[in-house]
């Protein structure tokens, strides 16, 4: 097997489809390529790894969605359980089967999609198939509502690594984070589809009715109840934090996300600056909002009361705030690249987020438009940084002692003379 | 005095294979050469002939911009062959050794007495000066621009490569000569830094800066040190001798007589018996190679340690600047699901499934295996981690990568060499050439700017 396939990419080097074939080549087995100039070893991690453990992280995630899935259609339809048990109620085969079949097809789609898009332009332009999309086409099926019809997905998906990333040049050259691209595409061109009361739990569009029922279903995440004033949700604290909650198919879980957040920054993949200093902005701004309706600044029939009375922290466990300061935030593409420039970068993102969440009139969530938004403030943000290192520098040089040249002396007065 | 340097961020990168501190003298190689590429930017024209008789120290061409840089022959015998590449570049020139060697005995020059003009002349004709390399740029040093001030590293810590400690021991006099010779070369000072654990030569030396360095490579690379000490600034020329060579440019001082002997480390994980070998500049590495024995056909044979050393092979020649050759494997092979098993016997600078963290203090056995493709730059503050410069590493490779001259000056390029990024370098998770990348950018700034 490696001695064929070695054949087989030795004879068609350099043609137009080596790319797609080293592509997969490269996926079953490391290449034979060896150092040719400056260091003569190498470390281990390549991008494939890298991209790999991100993925690992987001794992638990969406498997914890596919059981989400089940449960939140299934209780929307019985009724929660009055005494929630994780083996009997959440982890089930049927909660499982109704979340593979509604989740899967959206991963399935997200990947081929986006791979198909990234193997045809490596074609094009002849380079190599990078590893970019691994991680986004992981990310895309977790951030969008359960029941987003597979076509929008694929319309989006193209628009977003097209647009996204493959315009500027492809992996690593990107602007924006193309997974929120994707998602900020589905949110602006399909918006009934995106929010309300009718979207976040499998078979509500539909209008689906069960037998016995006489409702249709519906489930109204935690943001959108606060959103309308109504702070009588029936989700505890601990539904929150594990995620028993509706909500977009991988972020709702925030003990899944932190667990995932501490891996990669173990594994120091993902940046724990912008990860720290990005829950630090969201405090921020959760307690500043608070504040104001501590001191009464705000009337309790304002439209903005509820979500600015939601305890602070609170903010972390709801939405996909989380998810974003974890997985999308730490992009290191789209994001600040300097290290001080990370601690601002994350800061303002986390108050962003709580920001928009409470003013943004047709949708509270926004986290993709504060990650979004910074994205395009990032190379700002580096600029001022790397600034400051060339500002050093140049005080530096005032006290620069240049000697002249030792025969430079005789020439300059040659050409006096002259 | 002395100042301490301690250096925080860098990586260590242990190796099987490191020299045994013992030295053998290497078989006399029948040829000698000299490799052109080792004298970057030097565009040389020949004073001898092929078929020509020289004499050890006799010049065999000179620098074409600068006529009175003069290179030496290693060794005395007959220029056999001048070795020409594509538009008739002179490549290598290959000297067929005499039994006896002769040596060029230039009129002794009085260190203490003499002046700077004196010791530029002596050590410009007599082939002493090719040792003295510049900053900006990282070439050979013009001899017409006062340097701001001299540095040495007698501290070794890259991977594999001679301890400066043992090759440098009983030398004291040629050293102190070329040191004193140095100094009177620039009006600042001749700054010396040794490793804080061990005794060096170089401590007791007369008009030095001393400095005790400690921490992980590259505290021991000269521009890490330059950068702690007395950072380049735009305009400024800062000179680097390798201690190895202050050796024969001290002898040549002392005795008149270039004498291209040195200690060179025999080290890698190939290499059956790493050892320390005498030998001299441009000697046949088979002389020495097969003393040590191989224990596989197939391997990469560096001159150099193996961050910043060039690809040879056993009919390939000791280097000029060199006192490290390395054998080790090569890598050209697949490995199944490479990218995603858990990783135990390969250095990583992260924790992705990747277990080198767990053991700081184990020997590895690397291969000439890149690990990985050649990508853009992704991931972001890695190379933080193991630069200590101050310095934004990614910001000026990519200005050097889009050739942005007044970016690529205020980023710092005039203070660093390609050595510097070796670490980076083989942290890349990019696989990006940075050494390449960094030399292209300092020939560009030294072509435009000058």
């Amino acid at each position: 097997m490696k001695e064929k396939l070695h054949q087989i990419k030795e004879k068609y080097k350099g043609k137009k489809m080596a790319p797609a074939f080293n592509a997969i080549h490269t996926f079953l087995y490391m290449p034979n390529e060896t150092t040719h100039s400056g260091s003569h070893v190498r470390a281990a991690d390549d991008l494939k790894r890298t991209m790999n453990t991100v993925i690992m992280a987001l794992v638990p995630c969406l498997l914890f969605g596919i059981f989400n899935a089940g449960y939140q259609h299934y209780s929307a339809i019985n009724g929660f359980p009055s005494e929630f048990s994780l083996m009997e109620h959440f982890i089930t085969w049927d909660n499982f089967w109704l979340g593979a079949i509604t989740v899967l097809p959206i991963v399935v789609v997200s990947y081929g999609v986006g791979l198909a898009i990234e193997f045809l332009f490596a074609v094009i332009k002849g380079h190599e198939v990078e590893e970019g999309y691994l991680v986004t086409g992981m990310l895309v099926p977790l951030i969008v509502p359960v029941d987003t019809p597979l076509w929008m997905l694929a319309v989006a998906v193209a628009f977003g690594v097209v647009i996204g990333k493959e315009v500027f040049g492809g992996t690593g050259m990107n602007i924006l984070n193309p997974a929120l691209t994707i998602r900020a595409f589905l949110f602006f061109a399909y918006p009934t589809w995106m929010s309300g009361d009718k979207v976040w739990v499998h078979g509500a569009k539909e209008g689906l009715t069960q037998a016995g029922t006489a409702d249709a279903i519906s489930g109204e995440t935690v943001l959108g109840y606060l959103a309308q004033g109504n702070n009588d949700f029936s989700y505890s604290l601990s539904d929150m934090f594990y995620g028993f909650i509706p909500g977009s198919v991988g972020e709702t879980s925030t003990l899944l996300i932190l667990l995932g957040g501490l891996f990669l920054v173990f594994s120091k993949i993902a940046s724990w600056r912008i990860m720290l200093s990005a829950v630090i902005g969201s405090l921020a701004m959760g307690l500043i909002f608070n504040g104001i309706v501590a001191a009464e600044w705000i009337p309790e029939y304002s439209k903005f009361y509820g979500l600015m009375s939601f305890e602070y922290w609170q903010h972390l466990l709801v939405g996909g705030l989380a998810f974003g300061i974890v997985f999308m935030a730490t992009d290191p593409v789209t994001g600040s690249q300097t290290n001080r420039g990370k601690w601002i970068y994350g800061f303002l993102i986390g108050f962003m987020s709580v920001m928009i969440r409470v003013f943004n009139p047709g949708y509270p969530e926004g986290v993709f438009l504060a990650i979004l938004l910074m994205n395009v403030f990032a190379p700002t943000i580096d600029h001022y940084v790397v600034r400051g290192n060339i500002k050093r520098r140049m005080k530096r040089l005032k006290t620069a002692t240049i000697y002249p040249k030792v025969s430079g002396e005789v020439e300059e007065l040659k050409t006096e003379t002259v | 005095m002395s100042k301490d340097i301690r250096i925080k961020k860098g990586l260590n990168i242990n190796l099987i294979g490191a020299a045994e501190q013992t030295t053998s003298k290497a078989v006399l190689s029948n040829v000698y050469a000299l490799n052109l590429d080792d004298f970057h930017g030097i565009t040389p024209k020949m004073l001898v002939k092929e078929g020509a008789e020289v004499k050890a120290g006799e010049p065999l061409f000179f620098n074409k911009n600068k006529e009175d840089m003069l290179f030496v022959s290693p060794v005395s015998g007959e220029l056999v062959e001048i070795v020409r590449g594509a538009r008739r570049k002179i490549l290598t020139l290959k000297i067929l050794a005499d039994k006896t060697q002769e040596y060029v005995s230039h009129k002794i020059l009085d260190v203490e007495e003499a002046d700077a003009e004196g010791i530029r002349s002596f050590l410009l004709q007599s082939g002493g000066w090719t040792f003295i390399k510049q900053r900006p740029y990282d070439i050979i040093a013009n001899p017409e621009v006062t340097p701001k001030a001299i540095f040495v590293s007698g501290y070794t810590t890259a991977p594999l490569a001679a301890d400066s400690d043992y090759v440098l021991n009983g030398k004291e006099a040629e050293l102190q000569a070329a040191i004193t010779a140095l100094g009177k070369l620039t009006p600042g000072k001749v700054h010396v830094s040794v490793s804080s654990a061990s005794n060096s030569p170089l401590e007791n030396l007369n008009g030095i800066e001393l400095h005790k360095v400690s921490g992980p490579h590259p505290a021991g690379l000269v521009g890490t040190q330059i950068n702690k000490i007395d950072p380049i600034n735009k305009g400024e020329v800062a000179w680097t001798v390798a201690p190895q060579d202050l050796i024969i440019i001290g002898e040549l001082l002392l005795t008149g007589k270039f004498n291209a002997e040195r200690t060179i480390a025999l080290a890698g994980s190939v290499v059956k018996a790493p050892k320390y070998y005498t030998t001299k500049i441009g000697a046949e590495i088979s002389t020495f190679l097969y003393g040590s024995g191989v224990n596989q056909d197939k391997f990469r044979l560096i001159n150099g340690d193996v961050l910043t050393g060039s690809k040879t092979h056993p009919e390939g020649y000791l280097g000029f600047y060199n006192n490290t050759v390395t054998a080790i494997p090569e890598g050209d092979d697949y490995e199944f699901f490479g990218w995603n098993k858990p990783i135990f016997n390969k250095i990583s600078s992260t924790r992705a499934l990747t277990f080198s963290w767990m053991q700081p203090n184990k020997k590895y056995d690397l291969d000439t295996n890149t690990n990985g493709e050649h990508r853009a730059f992704v991931v972001t503050g890695r190379y933080e981690d193991v630069f200590p410069l101050d310095i934004y590493p990614l910001q000026l490779l990519k200005a050097c990568m889009v050739k942005d001259l007044d970016e690529m000056e205020q980023l710092g390029l005039y203070e660093v060499a390609p050595e510097d990024f070796s670490l980076t370098e083989f942290i890349c998770i990019s696989k990006q050439p940075h050494q390449q990348i960094i030399r292209e950018g300092l020939d560009l700034l030294h072509q435009e700017i000058g």
